[in-house]
Parts: C-alpha cells; structure tokens; sequence
C-alpha cells in the first residue's frame, strides 16, 4: 500500500547539510501497525511528511497503492490526502476559535460533504468517543484528553484508509495515553494502516511492526521486538 | 460548517487585531462618502443659482465689447440670425435655452428705452431640425427651470426674466419691464405703440435691477421689420451647461462661430469651476490615502494573521486542503472585510454628510444611496488587493509547518 524507494532529502541548516533520510527503500503493506522509533534527529517525521505527501523527496520515489505521490502536482496531492490519509498530532492541531463539533467537520467540508450529514457525522464521531455532550465546546474549554480525542474523531470522520501519526502520546497523561493508543488499535483492527512515529516505548510496543530509524537510515526493521530496540 | 463558517469565526476570534485595518479602510471611505454627498449637493445648488443668473454665454459681433453684460447686445453691430441655426444644428452639448436678440433704441414719453425682439421657444420647435439637436432637452443637473409657486398664472414673464427665453409670442404682443410700466403707466392688456405699430402688453416684468427694466420685448421678426433690418441679430444669449463649459464649450461655440464673440460670465463659472476641481481634488486625496494607509494597513495585518496562522493552514493542508482552497479562505475574509468596511464607511460618510454639509457648504444634503455600491466597490478592490499576495503566500506555504519537529 505504501512504498518508499531510494528515497534521501537533506535539509540546509546553518549552511550545513544535514541528511535527513539517506536511500530509504521500504514497504507497508495493507493492514499493517507500523511504529517508527529512533532518536531525535533521527528522520522520523521527515518520514512521516514523505509518506503524507507534503514533504518531496530529493531522490526516490514515494508511492501510495502504485500512484507516485511527488509525481502528482499539489493539488491532486492534496485530493489524495483527502481521500485516503489521516493525521493524529502531537499537539493535536485543532482549529482555536471552531467548536469540537466543527473541528470533527472540517476534514468533510473539504471532501464536500453537505451540510446536515456533516453535523451528524461529527456528533456520532465525538458521541463514540464520550464527547457526546461537548459538541459545541471550543478546544479551550476541553481538558487535553478531550481534545486529543477531538483530533482522533477528527481523523475518522473521512474513513481514511492510512492514518499517520506523530508521537500520539507525547502530550498525554498515561491513561489517555493508553486510550488513544487502544482507538490507533481498534482502527487498526478495522483494517486502516497505521503508522507511527513515537519516543515512547509502551506505545511501539502496541505496533506489529518497528522500524528504528538512526541518522536517516533504516536501522532496523523488525515485527515485534520493540522492547530490545528500545532499550 | 463551511468555508465562510470557518472565515467568520476567525475574525471574530482575531478582532482585535483587525480593528486597525476596519478602522482605517472605514475612516477612508467615509472621507469619500463625504466629500462626494457634499459636493454633489453643492453642485446643483450652484446650478441652479447660475440657472437663477440667467443666461450665462452671450455671443456678440466680434466688434462688442462686454463691460456690460446685460447691456452688451445694444451697440450697433450685428451679425446673420442663421447663426441660431448653425447652432441649434450643431449637436453641441450642453447648449440650452438658446434666445436670440435684436435691440433698437426706442423714443417714448420723452424717455429712451431699448425695443428688444426675441424668438419664443415654439417656432424653434416648430423646426423639426433643430428640434432633433436637442435644443431644448436640459441634462440633469444642468440648470432647472425653476418652479415659482404661486405664479402659475404668469409663466411666461417668468421663464423670460429667469431663463431668458419665452415659450409663444405673437406677432403684436409686447412685454414690458417693471421701469417701461412705470414711466408710460403701464398694465396688462394696455394697448402701447412702438415705431408705429400697436403692441399688446401681454405682461409687466417684475423689477430685475438691470438694463432689462428699460426694455420692450416683442417678436424678433416684428422688431426686425419695424427697425427695417434684415435677418440680423445683436445677440444670441445661452443658458449653458456649468459642467460643459468647463469642458470647453466656448472654444466649441467659438470654432463654430469664427466671425462672432463668444463669451461667458466668467467669474460665476470660474467660481464653479474652482470649487468643483477642489472638491475633485480633495476626493482624489483621500481616494489616494485610503489606498495607501488602508491597503497597506490591510496587507500588514493579513500577512501577520497568515504567520500567525501558518500552523492551522499547515493543519488544513494535512486534512486535504489545497492552495486553492487556502488562496479562497484568505481572499473571502479579505471581501468581508471590504464589504463591511465599505458599508460602514458608507453610513457614517453619509451622516457626517447630511449633519455637517449645511454647515461646511451651505446647502441641504440628502443621503445618495449610489454611493453604497461606489463604498463597496472602493472598499472590496482594496482589501481583495492588499490580501491578494498575503493570500498567495498562505496557498503556498509549506504544510510541514503543521508538525513541529520540522
């Protein structure tokens, strides 16, 4: 389903080149719970950007069910995002002055989707999640676990096929940390690919894939085994 | 939720911020509102007092000279009565109330006064030529024919003394000034022989302070052929178009009357003139202001919302938003913006207008609703300019700006 060949980018910074990714080649088929891990500096968002279709490669090609995503010009990649990838923040990302009813809706104003049914997806999304009874609550006035799952039925509301997420439990007290990992495996479950950077130990070890990137390089890539990368 | 939800949300959730920018592009379009209200009024009160003036081009034999005015038709020369066709056909605009005269001095009861001869209006409408020119269709805003409540009874005195033109004349009518009456005791219907032909006084003109107090007026071709003259004229005089003589009417008449002399009663005009091109001026200023602070006021708080905002676009184009789409976003807020600002500005333009142009101009000032859609559009082209780049910037931004680590 996704695919990365030879993939390298290099970013300047304070004039020196800092490689980023180097020759990265890999797949993640259908279905699968990938977590990426490595130390900070390590290219795991730059990966994580490559694989959503905002971030171009120098080199390589990176691919999504056979379509080159850099091959598109950014508006059809911005229709396939739409259709086919989701993103769990760290910081969550909602919209400041738009209610938790509205910030679920957005991904479907961009899809087009009318008017009453927006309204009715994103109180069933919020409803599952127990936010059934702050709709109309602006992020401010939801706790950080509220909001976080805010920005999980937000991710749901389009029935992304791939969802991308960048350290998921950064920001979280263990226990939502744990809730949010049990949804990233429920929907996991339903059959979405899930891939996901993350420092954070207990969460890689929910995955079914890790892949430890060191210095923009696939370290290692292994099911299981989270614990003795890890360490 | 759709997109204007989205846009309509942010600026409430910024408005302080973009107080500044609605403040500047309100008090722009107010100044213009203003000045454009005001001076539309005072303009037709100009008019219309010029209109009060009387005739305001007279074209003379090139010989005459124009010490004064009103008595500047009775010094001898003369030039062809074809010249009322020339111009009658001519298709110029702005000619109105053309009334053509021949003046000869007249001897009676020991005293001087003036017979002048004029054509009325209906045997310039009886040609179906000049009626096709145009002569007697007055533009808007281009002298009034003044209504005189109360005088309904007596209109063609009126129209005489005010327009200088009269509708129908016979052949044996006369009417006479206020100091004619007078002398030779004088009334309605009184029977008055002039050059050995009996007049009916069809009317006393009311008193004018001028030379035309010591006139008769009868019919141009009976004065013509009492003073045993050909078809000849002393004087053409024209109620002209205060906007067209500024356009250069006169140079107009002039090229089409080479042999006569046309001239103006210049300092009413000029005065006119002067206030219009100020007034214009003054509206240029402001138009120029309000380009220059309210753009670049608008611009500098749109580029600082699109910084400020940069992660939330980084977000949206992560959910599938494209530059289109961010492009849209940015310029919709830039017409709200407009349009507010250019409504505001519109109705507190129009009271300054209505409360303050009695005072400042002298003349009553009504609120002119077409200014709305000028406010508007003024308003809208500036803010949609001033955030077109702005907007492009935030269409291309980099939506990595959504992850923090990068």
């Amino acid at each position: 389903m996704l695919r990365m060949e030879s993939v390298s980018k290099t970013y300047s910074r304070r004039r020196k080149e800092v490689c980023a990714l180097d020759n990265v080649t890999l797949n993640i088929a259908r279905g699968e719970f990938v977590a990426i891990v490595g130390p900070s500096g390590s290219g795991k968002s730059t990966f994580l950007l490559m694989l959503g279709g905002m971030l171009s490669p120098a080199s390589g090609r990176v691919l999504v069910d056979g379509v080159s995503l850099y091959d598109l010009d950014t508006e059809e990649r911005a229709a396939l995002r739409r259709k086919s990838i989701g993103f769990v923040f760290q910081t969550f990302n909602l919209i400041p002055y738009l209610t938790a009813s509205e910030n679920v809706q957005v991904p479907l104003m961009l899809a087009g989707v009318d008017g009453n049914e927006k309204t009715e997806r994103a109180a069933e999304l919020l409803g599952r999640l127990g936010l059934g009874d702050r709709l109309d609550h602006k992020p401010s006035e939801l706790s950080v676990g509220q909001q976080q799952r805010v920005a999980l039925a937000r991710v749901q509301a389009n029935n992304p096929p791939v969802i991308l997420a960048d350290e998921p439990t950064g920001n979280l007290d263990p226990e939502t940390g744990r809730a949010v990992l049990a949804f990233l495996e429920e929907v996991n479950r339903e059959g979405r690919t899930i891939v996901m950077v993350t420092h954070d130990m207990r969460a890689a070890e929910k995955a079914k894939r890790i892949i430890r990137l060191v210095e923009g390089r696939v370290h290692s890539d292994e099911a299981r085994g989270a614990q003795a990368l890890l360490a | 939720m759709r997109l204007r939800t989205l846009v309509w949300r942010e600026i409430f959730e910024r408005k302080n911020q973009l107080a500044t920018s609605f403040l500047a592009i309100v008090l722009g379009i107010t100044a213009i509102v203003a000045i454009k209200n005001v001076t539309f009024y005072s303009e037709k009160a100009v008019a219309k007092e010029l209109d009060a003036l009387g005739a305001n081009i007279l074209i003379l034999p090139k010989s005459a000279s124009v010490q004064d005015y009103y008595s500047s038709d009775m010094q001898g020369d003369e030039f062809p009565e074809e010249y009322v066709n020339r111009l009658a056909t001519s298709g110029l605009q702005g000619l109105d109330n053309l009334s053509p005269k021949l003046s000869v001095p007249v001897d009676m009861g020991g005293k001087r006064f003036t017979l002048t001869g004029i054509l009325p209006k209906n045997e310039f409408a009886a040609k179906a030529a000049w009626q096709g020119a145009g002569v007697f269709a007055r533009p808007e805003g281009c002298g009034i024919v003044v209504a005189v409540p109360g005088k309904a009874a007596t209109p063609a005195k009126e129209t005489l003394v005010r327009n200088r033109v009269i509708d129908t004349l016979g052949d044996s009518d006369a009417l006479v000034g206020a100091d004619v009456a007078a002398s030779l005791k004088l009334k309605q219907d009184d029977t008055l022989q002039v050059m050995g032909k009996s007049f009916t006084v069809s009317a006393v003109l009311p008193q004018t302070g001028t030379i035309d107090d010591s006139r008769i007026f009868a019919h141009l071709h009976t004065v013509q052929a009492l003073a045993g003259k050909s078809s000849v004229l002393n004087a053409i005089e024209i109620v002209g178009c205060c906007q067209e003589i500024s356009k250069g009417l006169v140079q107009k008449i002039n090229t089409l009357l080479p042999e006569a002399k046309v001239v103006t009663v210049t300092q009413v005009v000029d005065t006119q003139i002067k206030t219009n091109r100020m007034m214009a001026r003054l509206s240029m200023v402001f138009l120029v202001i309000i380009v220059l602070v309210g753009g670049a006021s608008i611009a500098n708080y749109m580029y600082a919302n699109v910084f400020e905002r940069r992660r939330e676009i980084g977000t949206l184009m992560a959910m599938g938003a494209g530059s289109k789409l961010v492009l849209r976003m940015f310029l919709l807020k830039a017409l709200l913006l407009g349009v507010a600002g250019g409504l505001v500005g519109y109705l507190l333009g129009t009271v300054v207008a209505v409360v303050l142009g009695p005072r400042i101009a002298g003349v009553p000032v009504l609120p002119m609703p077409i200014l709305a859609l000028w406010a508007l559009g003024i308003a809208t082209a500036i803010s949609l300019l001033a955030s077109y780049f702005p907007a492009r910037r935030a269409a291309r931004l980099d939506p990595c700006a959504a992850l923090q680590e990068v």
